[in-house]
């Protein structure tokens, strides 16, 4: 007999979004949200990114962590098409206070203005913020 | 009697080193540590605040925080002298007391 959870089939897919607001090694956000991400695309589920606030940075080209002694998780986030995860937005503004651009993140993103995420979450059925 | 003062948040995020530059004597010492190191590079909307303080005191940066998240010491504003572990004891000895701003 099968288990219940492998006679459902797809069942019903919504739309996960992940709100990263935190740089990657201060605190534990960015790396928990990765984990959840991970979770959330295992079970076949709508996920899209989005990078604003000081979570750009976790997006930022060269991350080196030996001098740290801390994982250098910043390579996950070039696997997450793998996983299907392939919606990824950064916004605009926050970029652009931080003397950023597209060019030093180091992953294809859609960037975005503010307003435009505006209504990109509104659509959403499931907002977690990190 | 000196001071050193070390920020560890990100100005972006918390108002850690404007509090820590408002309340600084002129002529103590600056160590941006962690997410704190985020302040030290051109380009952002807080590098006047930052420039000021250039002015006013020692500022360094700790070179593993800033080599972990991406950051170029080519980037950093100038005057602004990078330090390792090492020259981080060096600056605590050299100094009274030390001021954590968290």
């Amino acid at each position: 007999m099968s288990e219940p959870w492998e006679e459902e089939g797809p069942g019903t897919i919504k739309k996960f979004m992940y709100v990263n607001r935190k740089a990657p090694y201060g605190t534990i956000y960015a790396l928990e949200s990765l984990e959840v991400v991970l979770i959330a695309a295992a079970f076949e589920q709508d996920v899209s990114m989005v990078f604003l606030d000081d979570g750009v940075y976790q997006l930022k080209k060269g991350q080196e962590t030996q001098g740290i002694g801390m994982k250098n998780f910043s390579p996950t986030y070039r696997a997450l098409e793998g996983y299907d995860v392939e919606k990824l937005y950064v916004e605009a503004e926050s970029l652009a206070e931080r003397g950023l651009s597209e060019d030093d993140l180091l992953v294809p993103v859609e960037v975005m203005g503010r307003e435009a995420l505006t209504e990109l979450m509104e659509e959403q059925d499931v907002i977690l913020s990190f | 009697m000196s001071m050193l003062h070390t920020v560890n948040k990100s100005p972006f995020e918390r108002n850690t080193l404007a509090s820590c530059l408002g309340h600084a004597k002129a002529g103590s010492d600056i160590l941006l540590i962690e997410d704190g190191v985020y302040a030290s590079v051109r380009g952002t909307s807080h590098e006047d605040m930052v420039r000021s303080a250039v002015g006013q005191h020692n500022v360094f940066v700790l070179g593993p925080d800033l080599l972990a998240r991406g950051m170029n010491p080519e980037q950093l504003i100038e005057g602004i002298a990078v330090v390792d572990y090492g020259d981080f004891v060096d600056l605590t000895a050299k100094h009274d007391k030390v001021q954590a701003w968290l």
